[in-house]
């Protein structure tokens, strides 16, 4: 809503009180002013002028002399290229000195040898929006009204000394989306008196009756409480006096004609939408208020033909459907030049209904834009004569004695309880009975005082957002001012907080990683859905959760896998020469099995990592380190080893789709019902590296929520060794299928008690050992932890160990 | 005897006087001094001597021993400090040259931004609660005083998936879950940080994905005093001691009274800069006394505790805070943006 200063200023007195002042108080108020643009955007020396002749520039097609009366001592001479002027036309003149939007002033000039002492203007030049002008005044200069007066200041006649307030309203404040709404705020702000607009209603006629012309109907009574329409005769079409155009453009509403300006600037005043129907064109004098019928289509007053569904409420005469209630007339029952009787409309209709109609054509406009924050009820006949007293005034017209009108409900005043008690108790505040009762009556809130601190308040139908006690005490806080209530700690018992072991889990994650080089990534949780189909295994059975209306393919989908983001970030780096990367990402994915969503589906909380390129940058002292496999193993098994849950972690060679079949891990966390795969580690599938444009990348991929349950914080100490310890070395040579794990393992296994740690120290293939065959180097600590070993039991432990791999995996003892 | 030592003496340290390497005096050590060196050979006739000779003459030889040891060591220290200068010398390295720096990543800013959030409001006594990102209509929009076709659902856009299931648009529905569990009991004081979808186009300050935190507490006598309160310690904590807070009437359907809030700006100081269009003033959150519909929805009696909720955009907060110029590098993951916030 954009407020004119000038305009307000006719409801109640402004005086001593800026645009920027007003605009402040407002905003701390609660209605929030985005700008306070002035309408004068640089014009002085701007003033009406009388064009007495037109001429043809002797050497110029486009251009022509004119003999300007602009009040000055001399007619002065103008070159104008403007096709539009004519002799006989009032037109904005700068005269020489001027200055006009932009910084341009008027100088005197030689245009192709012919001297011009000023410029004839057009209306955008003078600044304003000319898109809210018509077609044909958008091109050449701006012919003013016959009536006006030769050599008044432009900026008097078009009202440009005005400042326009811009409301950034909050859907509960509909009540401001009117001229009127806006003055009782100020009211409530300023203490000074609303003055309400005069509906002169001694204009109308007193012999003829409008219900011998038009008939009334309402058949949807759910969704219109009220319709209202007055009878006006015999006007004649033709522009809306200049005051009322610019109180529009002002408001940024196009003038069109005085019928539909009067229309408007009613509404913009009362915040009632109107709508003139030319009643030559409405059959048989009659207005239904029915829902449309199946199949029925309406062509609107912007030329769309309009499928109408059932639900939706139409305005109709006896024939057929010749409005949408409260979103927009029909064309075949426009008011246009010819027109000479009107039927004029002011109602209530329910604002669920305009809403959803208004939305499901995609047809918004200023009346549904009101209706659908539902209108005051009150105003809906005054309005109605407002707007028709103005019609007998600037339309010639003759308004009908009385109102052809179905009022269905005429709904009860909201009365709340409201309690002092409650006002300081909700805001900390000290307020007082009379404060209280101060403030809500300069809203022109009825208080009737019951007992001490208790009143029964009654709202003002304008102020639809009002219904509860809490609404009251909001109006007593913006009114006593926000500032002013005071500062207080809670008080009550005390609380601790702390974060949930997942919560402090995940950032113990992001520790480790960070702490290791690696970067944390956030990446959209909407995705394409192809990228739910390249790692099936990460997937599992989900299927991908789909947005009803996504905003484009690529965001489709619910991701129901982590790494295909991860690998489009490092897509996105490696285009930008980012060729060293390590990423992760804490986040979620969304699974379920329904094809329709009955139900929330999982949200899995997951890790993703990515490395490719190098995880340790060339130095002038260091070669650049390649990222592998067990990089990206590494960060995992620092992870768990961080929680506690190294020892129930395996990692075991596995071939999931989207992996390098010889170069991934499954991760196996040990659970009450044995190991469980949470999640793949290895290097991406050269088609998809391929598919990504990158290099050599790891990536893994591990739930989290398993590893949440399962940590184990506990720090359990042990008292240092006080007998030292037994190393043995050992290599095998070993089938290149042996895995190291397998041999670590069984190793455990077989050494006893006695062994402490064994570790592989080296691997080796080489052609002395044979193909298909590796040298696998182990160091073997032994201790005992209350004397000193003997060498025999180390020997004895040893040879098992021995025999073990001998037997199960046919290793040999490299010599 | 004793004349042919005194001649040892004086040989042997004139020629020591002149020895300028270690192994030569190494090599005079043991000419003189050795198992058959000088010294030895003239002490062997010491038994041609009487008993009475015998100790003056060994008296001498110790005397002739300890002086040439004397300068020995003198000339062996000599050289053992300038073999120490010239090794330190030959292992002088370039101590400009750059060290060998671990490999540090960072936090991503956003949630750098909302652990800090969390770690200030933790000290005042709040749990963290979390809920689904994928939501029932019903904890998104109507538990929150948003029925069907109530106009402020236009004030956010949502991204639906059937008619009743949604993503979140914003984390208010985890106030309504953390009340639901804790079924009637006060206090409560927890905030929510998560992520939220709006059918926004993207572009520099808009993000169809983004972050928030909201806060809630509810308690038999919790005062809008108690809000001011709150985000007052919250934004010194966040920004310095001397922010200043202005509370703004505003809307929204799950408060009443609701307020924005404008915090002194970061930048400016509340001078007025571009930043803050010259007001001084930044808005950062919204927030307002938990309307009695929520309260009822999520199973208080609106007549026996009061509560306030606020609600703050993560990107925003970060965005102000770094003056970073574009939304959209929070969800681009270029590592040279990642990276400048690994800092403390």
């Amino acid at each position: 809503m954009n407020v004119s200063y000038r305009w307000l200023s006719e409801y109640i007195d402004l005086s001593g009180i800026s645009p920027q002042e007003l605009a402040e108080k407002l905003t701390r108020g609660g209605i929030e002013i985005d700008n306070v643009p002035s309408r004068n955007l640089g014009v002085s020396k701007v003033v009406v002028g009388y064009v007495k002749s037109r001429e043809k520039h002797p050497d110029a097609d486009k251009l022509s002399v004119c003999t300007v009366d602009a009040g000055q001592e001399t007619d002065l001479q103008i070159v104008c290229g403007a096709p539009n002027v004519a002799a006989g036309q009032k037109v904005p003149v700068a005269l020489v000195g001027a200055k006009l939007p932009g910084g341009l002033e008027i100088k005197r000039a030689k245009l192709r040898g012919v001297e011009s002492q000023g410029m004839i203007c057009s209306a955008r030049e003078l600044g304003i929006n000319d898109k809210l002008l018509p077609k044909e005044l958008q091109e050449g200069i701006w012919p003013l009204p016959e009536e006006s007066r030769i050599g008044d200041d432009i900026l008097e006649l078009l009202a440009l000394d005005d400042a326009v307030l811009e409301l950034d309203l909050t859907p509960n404040r509909s009540d401001c989306l009117s001229m009127l709404g806006v003055a009782y705020e100020v009211s409530a702000l300023t203490g000074r008196p609303v003055r309400l607009p005069n509906p002169e209603r001694e204009l109308f006629s007193t012999t003829d009756k409008a219900s011998d012309h038009v008939k009334v109907a309402v058949e949807a009574a759910e969704l219109c409480s009220q319709y209202s329409a007055r009878y006006i005769k015999g006007v004649k079409i033709g522009p809306a006096p200049l005051w009322m155009q610019n109180r529009l453009i002002a408001a940024g509403i196009r003038p069109i004609s005085n019928i539909v300006d009067i229309t408007n600037y009613v509404m913009l005043e009362y915040g009632q939408p109107m709508h003139a129907f030319d009643a030559g064109k409405v059959a048989g004098g009659r207005i239904e208020v029915r829902l449309a019928r199946e199949g029925e289509t309406l062509v609107s007053l912007d030329g769309v033909e309009r499928k109408l569904d059932p639900h939706m409420l139409v305005i109709a005469d006896a024939e057929k459907a010749i409005g949408l209630a409260g979103v927009m007339g029909g064309l075949n029952s426009e008011v246009t030049t010819e027109t000479t009787d009107i039927i004029l409309e002011s109602a209530k209709f329910d604002g669920g209904s305009v809403r959803r109609t208004s939305r499901q054509l995609g047809l918004r406009s200023e009346a549904s834009s009101r209706f659908e924050k539902e209108v005051d009820p009150g105003r809906v006949t005054a309005a109605l004569d407002r707007a028709a007293a103005l019609m007998a005034r600037y339309c010639g017209g003759t308004v009908a004695e009385g109102v052809a009108e179905v009022v269905v409900s005429t709904p009860a005043p909201v009365v709340i309880d409201l309690a002092l008690s409650r006002i300081n108790g909700m805001l900390g505040t000290e307020l007082s009975t009379l404060e209280v009762s101060t403030l809500l009556s300069r809203l022109g809130f009825e208080m009737e005082s019951q007992e001490e601190g208790k009143w029964r308040v009654t709202v003002p139908s304008r102020r639809g957002d009002i219904t509860r006690d809490v609404d009251l005490v909001e109006e007593v806080a913006r009114l006593y001012g926000y500032d002013e209530i005071p500062t207080t700690p809670i008080e009550g018992p005390t609380t601790t907080g702390a974060l949930t072991q997942a919560q402090a889990i995940r950032r113990e994650l992001r520790r480790v990683m960070t702490h290791a080089g690696v970067q944390e990534a956030i990446c959209y949780s909407v995705t394409s859905r192809e990228s739910a189909k390249m790692f099936p295994e990460l997937s599992e059975t989900a299927r991908p959760i789909e947005l009803a209306m996504p905003m484009s393919e690529e965001r489709s989908v619910l991701r129901t896998v982590m790494l295909p983001s991860l690998l489009e970030a490092a897509s996105y780096n490696l285009s930008r020469k980012n060729n060293d990367l390590a990423l992760f990402e804490i986040g979620s994915v969304y699974h379920s099995d329904e094809p329709v969503l009955t139900r929330l589906p999982r949200e899995k909380p997951r890790l993703a990592l990515l490395l490719t390129g190098h995880v340790r940058s060339a130095g002038w002292n260091r070669k650049a380190e390649p990222a592998d496999f067990y990089d990206a193993k590494g960060l995992l098994e620092a992870a768990f080893d961080r929680l506690g849950l190294s020892p129930a972690i395996t990692f075991e060679a596995a071939r999931p789709q989207g992996f390098h079949p010889g170069r991934t891990a499954a991760v196996k966390l040990q659970g009450a019902r044995g190991p469980e795969t949470i999640g793949y580690v290895g290097q991406l599938h050269p088609d998809l590296q391929r598919a990504f444009d990158l290099p050599d990348t790891f990536v893994a991929e591990i739930e989290l929520t398993p590893v949440y349950e399962q940590a184990n914080r506990r720090i359990e100490y042990r008292t240092l060794p006080r007998f030292p310890s037994v190393e043995r070395d050992l290599a095998v040579v070993v089938d290149h299928a042996v895995a190291g794990g397998a041999l670590t393992e069984a190793i455990r296994g077989a050494a006893g008690e006695l062994l402490e740690d064994v570790s592989v120290f080296d691997v080796y293939t080489g052609e002395r050992l044979g193909a298909g065959k590796k040298s696998v180097a182990l160091a073997l600590v032994y201790r005992h932890p209350e004397r000193t070993l003997t060498d025999e039991e180390v020997t004895e432990s040893y040879a098992k160990v021995l025999t073990e791999l001998e037997q199960s995996f046919g290793a040999e003892l490299r010599k | 005897m004793k004349d042919r030592l005194e001649a040892l003496r004086r040989e042997a340290l004139d020629r020591l006087q002149t020895v300028d390497d270690a192994a030569a005096l190494n090599d005079l050590r043991v000419h003189y001094l050795g198992k058959k060196g000088q010294l030895t050979e003239i002490l062997r006739g010491m038994g041609g001597l009487t008993a009475e000779e015998r100790p003056i003459i060994g008296q001498v030889a110790n005397e002739v021993r300890a002086a040439i040891e004397e300068v020995i060591a003198q000339k062996q220290e000599l050289f053992d400090r300038a073999e120490t200068t010239r090794r330190l010398q030959a292992e002088t390295i370039d101590v400009t040259l750059p060290g060998k720096v671990p490999a540090v990543g960072a936090v991503h800013p956003l949630n750098k931004v909302a652990q800090e959030i969390e770690d200030i409001f933790i000290g005042m006594g709040y749990s963290i609660a979390e809920g689904p990102e994928v939501e029932t209509d019903y904890f998104n929009f109507e538990a929150l005083n948003l029925p069907k076709n109530h106009p402020a659902r236009d004030m956010q856009d949502s991204f639906y998936i059937t008619d009743e299931i949604l993503l979140r648009t914003h984390t208010s529905p985890v106030q309504i879950r953390t009340m639901k569990e804790m079924n009637g009991r006060t206090p409560v004081k927890v905030i929510c940080p998560g992520k939220v979808y709006r059918r926004d186009d993207d572009d520099a300050t808009h993000s169809f994905m983004f972050h928030q935190i909201e806060g809630l507490v509810i308690g038999p006598n919790i005062r809008m005093s108690d809000l001011k309160g709150t985000l007052l310690q919250f934004v010194r904590e966040m920004y310095g001691p001397q922010m200043q807070i202005r509370l703004r009437p505003s809307f929204f359907p799950f408060t009443e009274p609701s307020a924005e809030v404008d915090v002194t700006c970061v930048r400016c100081g509340g001078q007025g800069c571009r930043m803050c269009k010259q007001t001084g003033w930044i808005e950062i959150l919204g927030c307002g006394m938990v309307h009695p519909k929520v309260l009822e929805h999520g199973g208080y009696d609106p007549a026996e505790v009061t509560g306030f909720a606020f609600g703050m955009g993560v990107e925003r907060i970060a965005l102000l805070k770094y003056e970073i110029d574009d939304i959209r590098h929070f969800y681009a993951n270029d590592v040279r943006f990642l990276k400048q916030f690994a800092r403390m």
